[in-house]
């Protein structure tokens, strides 16, 4: 983990859609009265979502002041939790994860596609503004490595070639489809699950 | 009382003690960076570590509490060691971590000589530091205001700081962001602190990566002559110690007072001492062809001594400053006393306090006592910036005991939730008739209290405000029976260190005599001709008119700027001096330098002017002058304890103030700017920083 | 090998839809009423009967736990939290029952907070598991709309919340009072024990936190009864667990088997065998990346439970098995574990604030022989400074595994910086 700070260059200010205001709202009640702070990293999310992917300064003193927290308390979170970016991040983030699974299955492979079809050095915005890409710690999907997210979905059982292949569909603004990306049926083991065959498993109910 | 086995040693300790305070208790030394008994608990340093029989690990003293130990199978008592091989290897190991990352700095670090890693590393350290080979971590420093240096790099992330900031001073402003190794403590941005209490942090800090920013690469700690004495910024009276090298105050440090501040002081009692070297009246002076030049003390004297016979008793007036100690007021009221002169007052600003029985205007809960109220009434006062320490003790009791406090005064954060009454005073008639329900919370609460500051009394109807308040206090039940264990919930906060010794020597309109306003409505009118002006400087000069005026004081401020005469007199560091406090605890001020240039004590100035003058006052030394104290005022004799409460006499409690209309003109807090309160506050370059960071800019907003 | 029929998690890998239809024919929230009205004692008895362990990582008897909550309450409300902030390296179980069997973690979730007299669940989910917490929300309003929760959960009489919780990346959140710390809007630093959740939990009350894997294996158990999970396994290491099976080996996955079943069996009959053979095999880190690896000669013959793998110096952990053939450069392999612990320390005990990034950065001299050899006696020192000196236990964690790489490779690390100082390329593996 290197240091976390804030931009340089922030924007002026910041304010919620009036969507993002309600959900917000909704969020604050899922928790007692008086513990509406406990929202703060939900609700944060949604902020750097509705940014197009970082969190600025004046998207923190919103946020405190939307949950009664002082900046330092928001900005604390913000530098604590790793999945907020800190900085302008390219249209599709491309995290890839490195540890010990997936570094053991190939992941220097994804990670050098990254490199050399979007830019050498980690979190820089490829010069289309179409990625970015960085490391990140184990993503826990460790039996379908190497992996890496992107928005809200994993590509896995991944190698350099795939990596590729996936950035050539995002730039031609295809959606590739999410998960194994050699077809396996999500954990179960290549070539099909070798338990849970028997069909009496489905059809009635169990205990009775 | 649990028993508990430290190294060997049974004890009885209390049930909520933690397993350090049993150790101490014990007698055993433990090392510790976070803990700090006056603020949370982190437990993050592992410093330290104790050996707990029946646990594998080392347990961290500062959090294990004596009631989570479990007793041994034949209910022996708990046992903990402190110095066995699991806790040397613990303490060895953290000590080392600590290193690893720490500068090699020392020799150029201003904690040098003070610092609790250095003396922890001599004492538990093993001799392996220099085993680490990979590169030092180097932190960017942060910016944290004018009082607070910081040299990040040194930073051992005790969290002390952000505690501190969050619990008592009560600014959510300190933080840690990021995590893991790469933590760093900051500001917002690095803001600046905003808290009068803000420069407790460098003494919190215990290495040296927040230091004294004005005090940097001054002097080191043990060049350092060091006289404990006390406070004056304010009425609080706080414990302090003054640090000198040679002539020069170099810088003033808390002092460990439970009664008083705890181990706070604010930032203005720390940081004004550099006003005592900008400035200063260094020679008398005498106005001669419109303009002050130096003169002898002769000269001075001869001057003040040819206008005193050319004046009448009736002409003549003398005002009492807010710094002054008890001594020269007392030498002063003696002196005006042979003259005849009956307009004497001590209240610069105007208040309507004093005269009255003593509990009439001190703090009579006690500073400590507001540890056990649980409701709590501020008419007219802003603690924050009239008395930092006690607005701390009022949020202490807020969060620890749910004290639940009121207001009547203008809205200014004061750090904790508050029930805003009107700033109109009048309500105060319906809460003392029990018209307002503010009259119930406070009669239904246990330990109710009331603080009525100067921005209520010092106003013409500051007479009946306070007849009011001591009517609430008296109807609510606030005025407990007499004695040590008694409440009394009536408390007058006062704003200046003299007052209360010049209320107690009853430096007031004598019979006849004018008071403050009158003195300066007389002055401009022409009817008085010669004010003697001991230390006050928060009059409004302009309102002197044609009046010859003595200004015996320490700095070239407005006084004495408007002065005949100027006499230099001695700075409170600068002479032995008593003061009272708000609370009526007498308490002694002691000499660390010596005053500059000519410059005298007070008592001797006045004592010497007396001779010449043809009245001479009738001692020769402090002792003999304190005598004299004692018997205008026994309780002078008693030092260091705030008064025990003389119960609810009704014929006192009725006769405090003076009814009257109370007009429906809202209070307006007697401070305008917390930096800058004092001639020595005013003459220091730190404290005018502080003011253009803090002050002038939310002047500037409200006047938009 | 476990049959079928003995298996929890019917749609591990989401052969069949995971919505509540669908997983009430697998027999999901199959007269939860029923098992609610055996009564709050009842429950936890037979939890303690079925000799579940917490299938978190640190195998706390789970029954035990809930026994723990105040049986009379103070005033204060019960929370039961659920850590579903699976981010342990090599673990991947939860994120299966999330996603592919929702609703018998759900069941779980009221009859343990019904059994600890909660009435609301805050279940928290890891940041990246961002599709997981979508299908979880989805999944808890249709038991809202099926009046499964809410007042009068499954018409038993108990009014129930359940809500779900998200992290943003820290894998110290998987720490139960880290978790709490962060469900409260903090930063994730755990907090110091005692006192425990238990007593002063989520904002102050009484909370139990459990695993995903153990509330969602709750309504099985009783359903089937005690008897029939404890038969599984061996003894004080019963039932079924979710296993992970990662690294070098020919067929990944995630399944679900008998405690006890021997490492060989498992990666041999399950993941395809190690890849080229079993004696390719290097080492074995047997339960996620805090245990001590296992050399192939441990490896050979270990069974996969919380005792056998304590009784070779490791633990079961998280049940993560992550294999490593003879190609691994297994310094490296440690170097990048120990580079995850640096990058998830909280800072806030000086120990592992400062002893991770030390033991990082001595092991990634070591992964390429710039070091001495008597370093490696000071790296496994500043492990032991590390291990057992902070507030939680992932110091221990940052500990452990290179103190298992000492302790049965050592070898390798001296050759390496032996060949480096000969002038020879450092070799990947031995």
């Amino acid at each position: 983990m290197s240091l976390r700070r804030l931009a340089p260059d922030q924007p002026a200010s910041f304010a919620f859609t009036k969507e993002n205001l309600a959900w917000a709202g909704q969020q604050i009640k899922k928790y007692p009265d008086g513990r509406q702070v406990s929202a703060v990293v939900p609700i944060l999310w949604r902020a750097q979502e509705q940014q197009g992917g970082y969190v600025t300064e004046p998207m923190i003193r919103v946020v405190g002041e939307m949950l009664g927290m002082s900046p330092i308390r928001v900005l604390e979170i913000a530098t604590f939790y790793t999945m907020f970016n800190l900085k302008p991040v390219g249209k599709h983030l491309i995290q890839v994860c490195t540890t010990t699974p997936c570094w053991l299955r190939g992941s220097d492979t994804v990670l050098a596609a990254c490199k050399k079809n979007i830019a050498h050095s980690s979190e820089t915005v490829s010069a289309d503004g179409m990625f970015s890409w960085m490391e990140v710690e184990c993503l826990g999907a460790c039996v379908n490595a190497p992996v890496v997210q992107i928005g809200d979905d994993y590509y896995e059982d991944l190698d350099g070639a795939r990596m590729e292949s996936i950035l050539t569909d995002l730039r031609a603004g295809r959606k590739p489809k999410p998960g194994s990306q050699i077809g396996r049926q999500t954990s179960a083991p290549e070539g099909g699950p070798m338990t849970l065959t028997d069909p009496a498993l489905f059809a009635k109910t169990k205990g009775s | 009382m649990p028993k508990i086995n430290v190294d060997g040693k049974e004890v009885d300790v209390p049930a909520d003690f933690t397993l350090l305070q049993a150790c101490e208790a014990a007698g055993a030394e433990i090392p510790r960076f976070c803990y700090h008994e006056r603020l949370s608990i982190a437990g993050n340093c592992r410093m330290c570590l104790v050996e707990l029989k029946g646990s594998p690990k080392p347990v961290a003293s500062c959090a294990w509490g004596v009631r989570d130990c479990r007793p041994g199978p034949q209910g022996e008592a708990p046992v903990v060691l402190t110095k066995s091989p699991m806790v040397k290897k613990a303490r060895e190991g953290v000590m080392e971590f600590l290193l690893i990352n720490h500068p090699l700095d020392c020799p150029i670090c201003d904690q040098g000589g003070e610092c609790d890693l250095q003396d922890q590393a001599m004492a538990y350290g093993h001799a392996k530091f220099h085993r680490f080979e990979e590169n030092k971590r180097a932190v960017t420093d942060k910016n944290m205001g004018p009082l607070v240096k910081t040299i990040m790099t040194r930073c051992i992330h005790c969290t002390r700081c952000v505690r501190f900031a969050a619990e008592v001073a009560g600014i959510d402003e300190i933080g840690a962001t990021g995590r893991g190794e790469d933590m760093e403590i900051t500001t917002y941005l690095e803001h600046a602190v905003s808290s009068e209490l803000s420069a407790n942090i460098v003494d919190l800090c215990p290495v040296g990566a927040l230091t004294a920013k004005p005090y940097a690469f001054n002097v080191r700690s043990w060049e350092l002559a060091k006289t404990e004495s006390v406070d004056v910024m304010d009425a609080v009276g706080s414990a302090i110690r003054v640090d000198a090298r040679g002539a020069e105050v170099m810088r003033v440090i808390p002092r460990v007072n439970e009664e008083v501040n705890e181990e706070w002081i604010s930032d203005k009692t720390r940081h004004a001492v550099d006003g005592l070297k900008r400035q200063r009246l260094d020679t008398p002076y005498v106005r001669r062809d419109g303009k002050l030049r130096p003169a002898s003390w002769s000269e001075a004297f001869a001057a003040i001594a040819e206008r005193v016979k050319r004046s009448q008793p009736n002409r003549m007036a003398a005002l009492v400053g807010d710094l002054v100690s008890a001594e020269p007021i007392k030498a002063l009221k003696d002196l005006m006393s042979m003259l005849g002169v009956a307009n004497l007052d001590c209240r610069q600003d105007g208040s309507k306090i004093g005269g009255g029985p003593r509990q009439g205007y001190l703090f009579n809960t006690t500073i400590r006592g507001i540890d056990d109220a649980d409701a709590l009434l501020l008419v007219g006062t802003n603690p924050r910036w009239e008395a930092p320490i006690i607005n701390a003790r009022i949020r202490k009791a807020w969060l620890k005991n749910d004290l639940k406090i009121s207001r009547l005064g203008p809205r200014v954060d004061l750090t904790y939730k508050l029930n805003e009454l009107d700033s109109n005073p009048a309500v105060l008639v319906d809460i003392a008739a029990g018209k307002n329900p503010i009259f119930d919370a406070l009669k239904a609460a246990k330990r109710p209290m009331l603080i009525v500051g100067q921005g209520a009394l010092a106003r013409p109807d500051g007479a009946a405000i306070l007849a009011a308040c001591a009517e609430i206090a008296r109807n609510t039940g606030m005025i407990g029976p007499a004695g040590e264990g008694g409440w009394n919930g009536f408390n007058v906060l006062h704003t200046a260190a003299a007052r209360v010794a010049a209320l107690d020597l009853g430096f007031l309109p004598q019979k006849g005599g004018k008071d403050t306003t009158a003195i300066l409505e007389g002055a401009s009118k022409g009817e008085i001709d010669f004010v003697y002006l001991l230390g006050a400087d928060e009059i409004d000069t302009a309102k002197l008119g044609k009046a010859f005026v003595v200004y015996q004081g320490t700095h070239g401020d407005a006084a004495a700027q408007r002065a005949d005469v100027v006499l230099p007199g001695a700075a409170y560091t600068e002479q032995n001096g008593t003061y009272v406090n708000t609370e009526g605890r007498v308490q002694a001020a002691r000499r660390a330098t010596f005053p500059p240039g000519d410059a005298r004590e007070d008592w001797a100035i006045l004592r010497a002017l007396s001779d010449v003058i043809g009245k001479r006052l009738p001692y020769d030394d402090l002792a003999a002058l304190r005598a004299a104290m004692l018997s205008d005022a026994p309780h002078f004799a008693v030092t260091d304890r705030a008064p025990a409460n003389p119960g609810a006499d009704a014929a006192v409690w009725t006769n405090i103030g003076a009814k009257g209309p109370i007009a429906k003109t809202p209070v307006v807090y007697p401070i305008r700017d917390f930096y800058l309160t004092n001639p020595v506050a005013r003459a220091s370059i730190t404290m005018a920083e502080c003011s253009r960071l803090f002050v002038q800019p939310r002047v500037a907003a409200a006047a938009e | 090998m476990l049959a079928d029929k003995d298996r929890i998690f019917t749609n591990l890998y989401g052969a069949q839809d995971w919505r509540l239809a669908a997983a009430r024919k697998r027999g999901a929230w199959d007269n939860t009423k029923a098992l609610i009205e055996r009564g709050r004692d009842a429950i936890i008895e037979e939890m303690k009967k079925s000799g579940l362990r917490g299938r978190g990582g640190a195998g706390f008897p789970t029954g035990l736990k809930w026994s723990f909550m105040p049986k009379q309450s103070d005033g204060r409300p019960h929370y039961l939290v659920v850590n579903a902030d699976e981010s342990e390296p090599g673990t991947c179980k939860d994120r299966d029952i999330l996603r592919h069997d929702p609703h018998i973690f759900l069941e779980g979730c009221l009859i343990a907070s019904f059994s600890m007299a909660a009435h609301a669940c805050y279940i928290y989910v890891r940041g990246e598991y961002r599709r997981e917490y979508q299908t979880l929300e989805a999944a808890i309003q249709e038991c809202y709309d099926a009046k499964l929760f809410g007042k009068n959960a499954a018409g038993a009489g108990w009014d129930f919340d359940c809500y779900v919780h998200h992290g943003a990346g820290a894998y110290i959140c998987g720490e139960e009072t880290a978790l709490l710390e962060s469900l409260e809007g903090k930063k994730g630093m755990p907090r110091l024990k005692p006192p425990f959740p238990a007593n002063v939990g989520l904002y102050g009350c009484p909370t139990t936190v459990n695993n995903v894997e153990s509330i969602a294996v709750a309504p099985d158990i009783l359903r089937r009864g005690a008897g029939w999970f404890s038969a599984l396994g061996r003894p004080n290491n019963t039932g079924t667990k979710v296993f992970c099976i990662s690294g070098h080996v020919n067929k990944p996955c995630n399944v679900e088997e008998e405690m006890g079943i021997p490492l060989k069996e498992l990666i041999e009959k399950h993941a395809g065998g190690v890849r080229g053979g079993w004696d390719n095999l290097l080492a074995i880190i047997p339960g996620g990346s805090s245990v001590p690896l296992l050399p192939k000669t441990i490896c050979d013959t270990v069974l996969m439970d919380f005792d056998s793998l304590r009784d070779v110096k490791s633990g079961l952990g998280t049940a993560a098995v992550i294999v490593m053939d003879r190609s691994t450069d297994l310094v490296k392999a440690i170097a990048r574990l120990a580079r995850f612990y640096k990058h998830e320390s909280c800072g806030q005990c000086t120990p592992c604030r400062e002893g991770t990034g030390w033991m990082w950065r001595v092991l990634e001299r070591m992964v390429k022989g710039e070091a001495e050899t008597s370093e490696i006696d000071l790296l496994l020192e500043v492990s032991y400074e590390v291990e057992g000196h902070t507030i939680c236990a992932l110091g221990d964690a940052a500990a452990w595994p290179i103190q298992g790489l000492i302790r049965h490779f050592r070898g390798d690390i001296e050759r390496r910086i032996n060949a480096r100082k000969a002038g020879k390329p450092a070799m990947a593996a031995e």
